[in-house]
């Protein structure tokens, strides 16, 4: 048994100079074989082995990372965690994952930090009202707690977006979900990590997949740099890299992927205390705990593996950032990094089997996969384990890209893909 | 930002293209007799490829035209241009 | 009391110029050319800000951007306040204001400051472990945690000061104007390449233009003369622009680079008004040649973050530059012999040094013999232990080291001090490189990493590249130089150096202690507050890699990026990880190098240049009439036209009922207008649309549906055959752009054999539209020479006219329902055929209408809006418009995805008609439908997607897509609002006059 996070740890072990602390996970050498293994180390396919080996009592599993864990999108996106989509699917999947992270700091002992501070998406047209406005009921008949702001109500709940009338493209009003916020991004690899490996799942990293072993329509197994793993479930959780592992095992997925880019500001003291998403003019930003602002840019066209985006990206959303919010003229750009985003033709993600038994797919996220993290792992979980998806990942399978049943959300990302 | 050599235009700032996709996709001349999964092979499915990759760019705020590209997906470098029709400079 | 350190006239400073400033309320004076660091400094001020975490008292530590710890806020006044602006950058000028920040009440009283005393609590990744209970606490835990953090404040107003970008090209481009940089700035300039040299500080030199000693000589001539006579050649040099006070920030590929000219932040404030601020300067250069020097190294001991304790190189810098001396106890420690050099300085200056500790036993060089001379006491391999001092260092406790370095040994000697000088050797400023793409390597030696693999056409010379004294880099440089020019030779290639440095040094990543090390506070980043006991611990709970215990600790992650300490964070990691440094790598390095604010990287796109304004020919005209305006993708379009007090909806009422009643004008001109040529232009119509076009006769027009490739409705328009070969296509407004680029897209590259030339002439032509019973008349006097008669000119046609001698395009189309003439002219003329169309219609009661108005009319009509009754969803039978989609045609974009198993299902969203039980009662746009209110969980069949209150009709009509409601006519469903249940009944879409008598009334 791990020992318990707690004040009172905390306290014990300041009397030894914090030199009693174990290890939060440990660095087993892969196995010759193990019932499950998950491809990717980032918060999805940690969260995907915890719940494996804690509701499908799986626990002879292996997460492998080709790097550190939670060192791809998990650890570069901008934290923001919502479940206002349109359709009955999304709304669907993300409120199940919103509702995980409600409780997630207790049941991972581990303080992800999930904030409720509310997440508001801006209107800047009438046709962004009518969007808008049909999103919010769509959410409130799907039990989800979203509202229709009035400019004056956005206002008064983020007093420094300029609501003026005069501006290029003024606010005509917003959506406000009170229940969505921000969490500590790294905090959600490292704590189900710590999780997974309590209950026995091996993760390993600097571990890279280089081929998948079939037999016919079946894996048998991994090539990896540190050997082969056999195995009989494959579940791929590669973000970016979802093509690549696919392309091994000759599939290919409805996905491109492409450079998406954020920064952050130097630390200030508290000045925006809330979420703030704008499609029209493609500007989103928080305020991090530690007082930076954490913008969110776009994607570039181009498929890229470089984690490079171009700069006029970043220059186009930071004009987006001073239209609505011109008081950060002065705020200084800190940090600007790239992240390698697979995107879905619908914007919509797959959790879904493949044509060859064995291997399952949880990607497509696009820009937005932080927020669904926990859903998406225990729904990816629940496929592995039973060989068959959940409900409510149901409609995220493959062959809706054959039979054309798209669950279109891309009026539902600040990012037009 | 990339340096293009528009093969019409010669050497341009990235800002004044806009970039297709993998190239060499031919739009099969008779879908109709596709079955949905082929149909869906051409729509959606996509190699996706980390390193070499051909793929389509369009001179968007220059002279229009749309040409073909070789590029490292993994490092941004590209490779080579050429124009639609032509075969590509690599193997 | 405040003391005068100024020693004598430094380099940079103007004595006969004397300038007042505020730091944290009183008033200070320093010299023209003082940055506030040199400035507080001389007025013996240490004590700056506090840190991050534990609220430690922290002082100015060194002398450039890459300063941890003397941030401040910069103005009182809430439009140009500005945070976490380092003292040692900014010049004073008159009217600066500076304050400490995170400190409560006071820097010298800091309310904060008891997290010093329960940093035993708190340490790397406390908050991961606490916080959790009870669950529903930490949002009120994280208000107070959130409000202990950050560091500076924002300002609350808009900033009033402007921003400009400049795109530059050059042959070559050179960053850093050290001594390196002058060298390459002249050979390249003079081999008539088109140079560029940038330096971040305001004077061009790097740290030997003040390097005044016998022991550094060139030519001769002590090195700080001869640099100087380089810089006032290249000051002549036509090829060669310099930029000083120009921080190059990033690095991209493709040499493509950002820089940041700052242009008035050195003035007074009262000369800066109108004039740009900071210049971006965005650069693709030929050639790059990064010389940025290297950043001193602190050394890693207990307690080494106290005010009072600075860079060796930065008390060396303060004294020879800015005539300051930091201390009059001064202690220097060493692990090489740069400290010796300051050392050389300050007594040069007369300023006293009490002791230099060397952590080396050996040591031997001109340098220090000559140190010795002066009767300087050399504690020769010691290390210092620990320091006291609360808000100002007095004392430093050092012992002697063991042989192997690992532990100190023998008894503690305490030494009193009021400023100590650390020197942990030189790391090379790599960042530019890494961020370029450069692969960097490991050297043994001295541990630096140095850049190994270019990735783009680059070189890198001087100390950023390795070379740290003065003989390696003027012998390397002209070498590299002709190697990477490609030229003969150099004016530098034979260059008689002296230089007294020896390069042996001692490298202890983290000195050892008599103490354990969790009763240490060693500091690696200061900004943050991470401690080597910090990075110990990460590594002890399975964070292995260099980026987790970035991550884990915050080593690295303040406002400097951990330009000191980050080397140091490697080298302990690998120490007690036992990896190799090489192997372990490094964080990347992210741009920008040094922060920018994001007005700089915004420039002048902001306000009225946020986004282009598109405007049509008649804009004005509109303007005039009080017209209110919508956006619509970048085009500005009239919304309606209120009169007097009207409300919107007043006037919407009114505009409808005069275009129904008698006559109506609206300005078409955002219409997308593409102009179709070639022998196939009817083929390749055949293929875009879903309907067929080879019949269509010359002067006749045609409705199409566009569709994507998987089958959802993309565009609608109406396309008129001008002649054989020649057709205009009109576009939506939003969707101009897309079906341009869609059309020349397929017309490319899958039918290169097609003869078809597209040209977008949306902005060529205006468009008025006359609508109404009455638009007849009005056209007619307008255009007296063409025949209106119905026999002559039907529905859906077109034809050439002449107003005047204005060449003029009619169309007989019609988007309302109402008989209705397009006038398409050129642009210029639109404004005037507009205004005539008035005249002419005044009789008729001619009634301007906006595109609510327009919304409204075609809704009566039951004709959709791709984007308002569409999403990526509808396919034109779910629109229920199936006798547009050709049965014969072989195919078209989107075919074939038409009769995919999910696209004919039956029970798909279908666009249907909704008439709501109250006539009275507007349905909201965006409202969802349901059948059984009761249902659990509720089944949504879909939306209200337009409503509208019809005064023709005297009821409330709607247009909706709902699950099968092709096959629900007259069937009831309910809109579920927040507070009421609204019922309706599923009707035809078509409200207004089915057989389109209207048409030719």
């Amino acid at each position: 048994m791990k020992k318990k996070y707690s004040i009172f740890s905390l306290i014990k072990n300041a009397f030894s100079y914090h030199e009693n602390w174990g290890k939060a996970w440990k660095d087993p050498t892969p196995k010759k074989e193990y019932e499950a293994v998950i491809v990717g180390g980032g918060g999805h396919g940690l969260a995907t082995a915890y719940y494996l080996a804690k509701k499908h009592n799986m626990k002879n599993i292996a997460v492998l990372e080709k790097g550190w864990i939670g060192g791809g999108n998990t650890g570069r996106n901008t934290t923001i965690i919502r479940s206002n989509y349109l359709w009955d699917a999304s709304a669907g999947l993300y409120d199940h994952a919103l509702k995980i992270w409600e409780g997630l700091s207790q049941e991972l002992n581990y303080n992800i930090m999930f904030s409720q501070r509310g997440v508001m998406n801006l209107a800047h047209n009438l046709q962004d009202v009518r969007d808008l406005k049909r999103r919010t009921h769509a959410n409130r008949l799907n039990g989800i707690d979203a509202v229709y702001l009035s400019t004056d109500e956005v206002k008064k709940f983020c007093p420094i977006i300029n609501t003026s009338p005069d501006i290029r493209y003024p606010v005509l009003g917003g959506t406000l979900q009170r229940r969505a916020g921000t969490a500590r991004h790294d905090a959600v690899a490292w704590g189900y990590a710590r999780g997974a490996d309590e209950m026995g799942v091996d993760i390993i990293q600097n571990c890279e997949v280089k081929g998948i072993k079939r037999n016919g329509d079946t894996v048998e197994g991994l090539e990896t740099t540190k050997g082969f793993i056999k195995t009989n479930k494959i579940g791929v959780a590669a973000a970016g890299h979802s093509s690549v592992i696919a392309n091994m095992a000759g599939l290919k997925l409805p996905l491109e992927s492409k450079p998406l880019q954020a920064l952050v500001s130097e630390p200030v003291k508290p000045i925006i205390d809330t979420v703030v998403m704008s499609n029209a003019v493609h500007a989103y930003v928080s305020q991090s705990d530690k007082g930076e602002l954490v913008i969110g840019a776009g994607t570039d066209d181009y498929v890229s593996y470089s984690q490079k985006g171009s700069h006029d990206i970043v220059e186009g959303t930071l004009n987006a950032i001073l239209e609505l919010y011109p008081i950060f003229s002065r705020m200084r750009m800190l940090r600007q990094w790239g992240g390698i985003v697979d995107i879905c033709p619908d914007a919509s993600p797959i959790i879904s089997k493949t044509s060859i038994k064995g291997l399952y797919f949880n990607c497509g996220w696009g820009t937005g996969g932080f927020k669904a993290t926990p859903g998406s792992g225990d729904l990816f979980a629940h496929t592995i384990a039973n060989d068959e998806p959940h409900k409510l990942n149901a409609a995220f399978n493959i062959n809706r890209f054959v039979s054309g049943d798209l669950v279109d959300e891309h009026g539902a990302a600040a990012v037009a893909h | 930002m990339f340096i293009i050599n528009c093969p019409y235009c010669g050497e341009r700032e990235q800002s004044e293209f806009k970039a297709g996709g993998e190239a060499h996709i031919v739009r099969p001349k008779q879908p109709t007799e596709l079955s949905d999964d082929e149909w869906a092979e051409y729509l959606f499915m996509r190699k996706n490829i980390k390193g070499i990759q051909f793929e389509r760019w369009n001179h968007s705020h220059g002279c229009r035209k749309w040409f073909n590209m070789v590029r490292d997906t993994s490092n941004d470098e590209i490779k080579a241009v050429y124009k639609m029709g032509e075969k590509p400079p690599i193997e | 009391m405040t003391k005068n350190l100024r020693v004598k006239t430094g380099k940079a400073i103007d004595e006969t110029y004397r300038i007042s400033f505020k730091f944290n309320r009183s008033t200070y004076y320093g010299f023209k050319g003082d940055t506030l660091a040199s400035a507080l400094l001389a007025n013996n001020i240490h004590l700056v800000g506090r840190s991050f975490k534990y609220h430690r008292p922290r002082g100015i530590m060194t002398a450039g951007s890459e300063e941890p710890n003397a941030i401040v806020q910069l103005h009182n006044d809430s439009s140009r306040t500005e945070p976490n602006v380092r003292a040692t950058e900014i010049e004073i000028y008159e009217g600066l204001e500076a304050s400490s920040q995170n400190c409560w009440p006071s820097v010298n009283f800091d309310i904060g400051g008891i997290n010093n005393l329960l940093s035993p609590l708190l340490p790397a990744g406390f908050y991961y472990k606490t916080f959790m209970w009870p669950a529903s606490f930490w949002e009120k835990y994280e208000y107070f945690i959130r409000r202990s953090a950050g560091l500076g404040k924002s300002p609350t107003k808009p900033d009033p000061d402007i921003y400009e970008h400049k795109y530059i090209h050059c042959d070559v481009l050179i960053i850093g104007a050290g001594i390196s940089g002058i060298m390459a700035a002249k050979v390249a300039a003079k081999n008539g390449l088109r140079t560029i040299l940038l330096e971040e500080k305001p004077n061009l030199g790097g740290s030997t233009i003040y390097q005044d000693s016998d022991h550094f000589k060139i030519n001769n001539q002590n090195s700080g003369s001869w640099l100087e006579k380089e810089i006032n050649e290249i000051k002549k040099l036509k090829n060669l622009e310099i930029k000083t006070r120009t921080s190059v920030a990033a690095y991209h590929g493709y040499n493509f680079l950002l820089a940041r000219e700052s242009l008035t932040d050195h003035l007074p404030i009262n000369q800066r008004k109108d004039k740009t601020r900071h210049k971006l300067l965005k650069i693709r250069a030929k050639k790059v040649i990064t010389a940025t020097g290297s950043i001193e190294r602190p050394m890693i001991f207990d307690n080494n973050d106290r005010p009072g304790i600075l860079l060796s190189s930065a008390i060396k810098r303060y004294s020879d530059y800015f005539g300051v001396a930091c201390g009059e106890k001064n202690i220097l420690f060493t692990n090489n012999d740069s400290a010796y050099e300051t050392a050389i300085s300050l007594i040069q200056k007369g300023i006293n040094i009490e002791a230099i500790i060397d952590n080396r036993e050996e040591v031997n060089s001109k340098l220090i013999y000559e140190v010795e001379k002066n009767n300087i006491k050399i504690f020769k391999g010691y290390t210092v232990t620990d320091t006291s001092g609360y808000k100002r260092i007095n004392k430093i406790s050092i012992m002697p080291l063991s042989k192997d370095g690992q532990k100190v040994v023998g008894s503690k000697t305490v030494l009193s001090c009021d400023c100590l000088g650390v020197s942990g050797g030189w790391t090379p400023a790599v960042h530019l490189f890494t961020q370029s793409g450069g692969k960097l390597k490991f050297r043994e030696d001295d541990q630096v990493f140095i850049p190994n693999i270019y990735p783009s056409d680059q070189l890198s010379i001087g100390a950023c590249n390795g070379d740290f004294t003065l003989d390696e880099i003027l012998i390397n440089t002209p070498k590299s130089l002709i190697d990477y020019l490609n030229i003969e030779n150099t004016e530098y290639d034979n260059l008689e150096i002296s230089s007294s440095t020896n390069k042996s040094k001692r490298n202890i990543w983290l000195l050892p202690s008599d103490k354990i090390l969790g009763k240490t506070k060693s500091f690696v980043d200061y900004q943050n507050d991470a401690t080597a006991k910090d990075i110990k611990l990460a590594l002890r709970e399975g964070f292995r890699s260099i980026e987790h215990v970035k991550r884990y600790t915050t080593t690295g992650m303040g406002t400097d990026q951990g330009k000191l300490g980050n080397m140091h964070a490697l080298g302990i990691i690998s120490e007690i990880a036992g990896a190799k440094m090489g192997e372990l790598g490094t964080t990347t390095f992210r741009p920008p190098y040094t922060p920018l604010t994001f007005g700089t990287i915004v420039g002048r796109n902001i306000g009225e240049y946020f986004d282009i304004f598109r405007k049509t020919p008649i804009h004005d005209w509109h303007a005039e009439h009080k017209a209110e305006f919508e956006n619509v993708g970048q085009w500005k379009r009239a919304w309606y036209y209120p009169k007097e007090n009207e409300s919107m909806h007043e006037a919407v009422q009114r505009e409808s009922k005069a275009a129904r009643e008698s006559a109506g004008i609206l300005d078409a001109s955002t219409l997308g207008k593409i102009d179709i040529q070639g022998t196939d232009a009817s083929e390749f119509l055949n293929r875009v649309y879903t309907n067929a076009w080879s019949k269509l006769a010359v002067g006749k027009c045609r409705y199409g549906l566009m569709l994507n490739d998987d089958g959802m409705v993309y565009d609608d328009g109406v396309t008129t055959r001008l002649g054989e070969n020649h057709y205009i296509m009109t576009t939506t407004t939003g969707g101009a752009a897309n079906v341009m680029g869609k059309l020349e897209d397929y017309l490319q590259t899958e039918w290169p054999e097609l003869d078809v030339y597209l040209t977008s002439v949306t902005d060529h032509f205006a468009t008025v539209s006359v609508c109404g019973p009455n638009s007849k008349k009005i056209v007619s006097e307008v255009i007296p020479d063409l025949d209106f008669s119905d026999e002559s000119f039907t529905h859906m046609s077109f034809k050439n006219a002449k107003i005047g001698k204005i060449n003029c395009r009619v169309m007989r189309i019609s988007f309302t329902g109402e008989h209705s003439y397009e006038i398409n002219v050129q642009a210029n003329y639109g404004k005037s055929v507009w205004e005539k169309c008035m005249e002419a219609g005044t009789d008729f009661n001619i009634t301007p209408y906006g595109t609510e108005t327009m919304h409204l009319l075609r809704a009566e009509k039951g004709f959709i809006i791709v984007g308002q009754d569409t999403d990526a969803t509808m396919t034109p039978i779910d629109l229920q418009m199936d006798w547009i989609v050709s049965k014969k045609k072989y195919d078209f974009i989107g075919k074939r995805s038409l009769y995919r198993s999910d696209t004919i299902r039956k029970d798909r969203k279908q666009l249907v008609g909704l008439l709501t039980d109250n006539p009275n009662e507007v349905l909201e746009e965006g409202a969802q439908i349901v059948a059984d209110i009761n249902k659990s969980p509720i089944e949504m069949l879909g939306h209200v997607t337009s409503s509208y209150y019809s005064p023709n009709l005297k009821k409330s009509i709607a247009l909706g897509v709902v699950r099968g409601g092709k096959n629900m006519m007259g069937q009831k469903l309910i809109i579920p609002m927040e507070k009421k249940n609204i019922n309706v009944t599923v009707a035809d879409p078509v409200f207004l006059d089915k057989e389109n008598k209207r048409l030719n009334a």
